[in-house]
């Protein structure tokens, strides 16, 4: 038993290190998934597909020797795909789910054709973004550094971006849409933005992901949403949401939060097959905290008090 | 100036439940006028201004405003001439945003929603001038989210809004109605004092005839989307609630009936 643990804590900086690179990769992702669910607050579904158009995106043009290029080529396909759910909802009508669910399903397709008809192909550990001389010297640290200086860039235009004209109406369509077109502003422009800059932020997580671990694999994307929604969720009730710059940290936080319960559950003996069902766990309580802490708390009152609950509700 | 001609709005044409919802309506509102529209339970008020400002498209008959025809322009190409404040307070603003940004978004209505910053300082002042003139101590809660505000604060919020960047004309869907009698009547003041005075074209949904009689310049009264009593000018001298109520009753040959009309 004792040795147990402390084998258990000989392996914790490793396991640190490791949950940091994923959950800071993974961060964009989350804050790709904080733009359509909070802002425009759609749960939006093309994120599972336009991940791995991401994945694809990468690992094709980094094998021409272009893995920075590779980034910037994901987020706009991303982009695209994010663009093509908004205009199937607002032009065709189709429901904002449901919208997200047939471009996702298209996307399968098409991230099979960019790898070329094959469902996985890897990525040389020379041609990525973590191969350039100019990381060398931090050896080991590398990924990590790298990943930061990235997730703190976007973190940065993020917040500035939510903070300009066009960023306070976008903000504004998840809260309330028609106070939106009463300010004479048109809804449908700012949910397409939302979209395509949503699933670019997705994308460009899927190309720095499979950069790191050095393939792209079809089945990648499946969840990918729900960990999106994991993160943010976490984050926000972890590291607070006041104001809008500690929110996106917390986003990011929570993120990187998320992969560090995975991996310790793992440690401890959590069969990796399981993973998917405890994330889907982890949201459902996360979503209903509400609901439940509110039960919680009427529950507690008739027992402190010995009166109804429901004066809680006045 | 509005101009509406034979204007009509017919839900769910062609089914069983088909309902007329606008009957030809007409009038004309002149700069500076203040107008109310009384009437029953489902006559169209909202209707009528919900065709104003572009929520719905209107199946027949012409809007003008300022001599222009917008009848078909999209609610948001018009929003920038257009005030509104609505019944529901949770309508009119962004819950999840600060009061400052709130105002910004209305303050840049009609100028380019670009990449510069969504506040600057010289708004912020601008911002916490024009609430301390409300008198409800909103300057200094200029970043509280709007969530946080109680109904009447709210609507307060709203009002200002909607005529910071001064509108061609403002439209009021019982924007006191959902509040209690004191803040309610605040709230009115408010409108008195920035609206009214200051001239704003309004058309001003209510069920209290007092305030109708009080403040208006013009009394528009609907009965199943038709409108049935237009009183303006001399018309208006000395009229009291019962003589309109009898005027109403006269005119669509029905009683008027609305469970929030407030006759006293
Ligand atoms: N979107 C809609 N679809 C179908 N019917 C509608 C719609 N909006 C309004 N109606 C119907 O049109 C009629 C007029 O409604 P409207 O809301 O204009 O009445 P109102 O005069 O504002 O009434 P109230 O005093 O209750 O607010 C009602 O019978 C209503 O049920
Ligand atoms: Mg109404």
């Amino acid at each position: 038993m004792l040795t147990d643990i402390m084998l258990f804590l000989e392996r914790l900086p490793g396991i640190f290190k490791g949950a940091g690179e994923l959950g800071i990769i993974y961060a964009v992702l989350a804050l790709g998934v904080f733009i359509s669910f909070r802002t425009l607050n759609t749960p939006d579904l093309t994120v599972d597909g336009s991940f791995v158009l991401g994945t694809a995106a990468s690992a094709v043009l980094a094998a021409t020797g272009h893995p920075y290029l590779s980034l910037i080529a994901a987020f706009l396909m991303g982009s695209m795909a994010g663009c093509v759910t908004s205009l199937l909802n607002t032009k065709l009508g189709i429901q904002p789910l449901l919208s997200g669910i047939l471009v996702m399903l298209g996307l399968y397709s098409v991230n099979l054709r960019v790898m070329g008809g094959r469902p996985n192909i890897p990525i040389s550990r020379d041609s990525t973004i973590f191969s350039i001389p100019l990381l060398e010297p931090l050896g080991d640290y590398k990924e990590l550094a790298l990943s930061l200086i990235i997730l703190v860039i976007i973190l940065a235009l993020l917040s500035l971006f939510l903070n300009t004209r066009f960023g306070y109406v976008l903000r504004a369509t998840g809260d309330n849409e028609g106070m939106v077109r009463a300010a004479g502003v048109n809804t449908d422009v700012t949910k397409l933005c939302g979209l395509a800059i949503s699933n670019g932020l997705v994308a460009l997580s899927g190309a720095m992901i499979a950069q790191y671990q050095g393939f792209s694999d079809i089945g990648m994307g499946t969840g990918m949403v729900v960990i999106g929604l994991s993160s943010v969720i976490i984050g926000e009730v972890v590291f607070g949401s006041k104001p809008l710059i500690r929110r996106l940290t917390a986003v990011a936080l929570g993120s990187v939060l998320y992969r560090l319960i995975i991996s310790i559950a793992f440690e401890i003996g959590m069969p990796p097959t399981d993973l998917k069902l405890v994330s889907a766990v982890i949201v459902a309580i996360a979503l209903s905290a509400s609901k439940i802490g509110g039960g919680l708390a009427k529950i507690k009152k008739k027992f402190t008090t010995g009166e109804d609950g429901g004066a809680l509700n006045a | 100036m509005l101009e509406l001609c034979g204007v009509s709005k017919t839900f769910m044409k062609g089914t069983a439940n088909e309902l007329d919802a606008l009957k030809d309506v007409s009038f004309t509102l002149s700069q500076g006028e203040f107008a109310a529209i009384i009437g029953g339970n489902g006559s169209g008020k909202s209707t009528l201004l919900n065709c104003i400002s572009g929520v719905y498209i209107p199946d027949g008959g012409s809007i003008k405003l300022d001599g222009e025809d917008i009848t078909y322009k999209p609610e948001y190409k018009r929003a920038h001439a257009i005030g509104r404040v609505f019944q529901d307070p949770l309508k009119g603003t962004a819950f999840d945003m600060t009061i400052e940004e709130n105002l910004a978004i209305a303050w840049y209505k009609g100028r380019p929603r670009n990449l510069r910053w969504g506040i600057t300082r010289k708004d912020r002042e601008l911002f916490r001038e024009k609430l301390s003139r409300f008198e409800l101590g909103l300057e200094d809660r200029m970043k509280d989210k709007a969530g946080l505000l109680s109904g009447g604060q709210r609507q307060a919020l709203t009002l200002l809004m909607a005529i910071i960047v001064r509108p061609k004309l403002l439209l009021l869907d019982e924007h006191t109605a959902a509040l209690d009698p004191a803040t309610s009547r605040k709230v009115l003041e408010l409108t008195k004092v920035f609206v009214k005075e200051e001239g704003i074209p309004t058309l001003m949904v209510t069920h209290n005839m007092k305030d109708a009689i009080e403040m208006s310049t013009r009394i528009l009264m609907m009965n199943k989307g038709k409108l049935v009593l237009n009183v303006s000018g001399d018309d208006l001298k000395g009229i009291t609630v019962d003589k309109l109520v009898d005027l109403f009753e006269e005119k669509s040959g029905e009683v008027l009936d609305n469970d929030r009309i407030l006759l006293g």
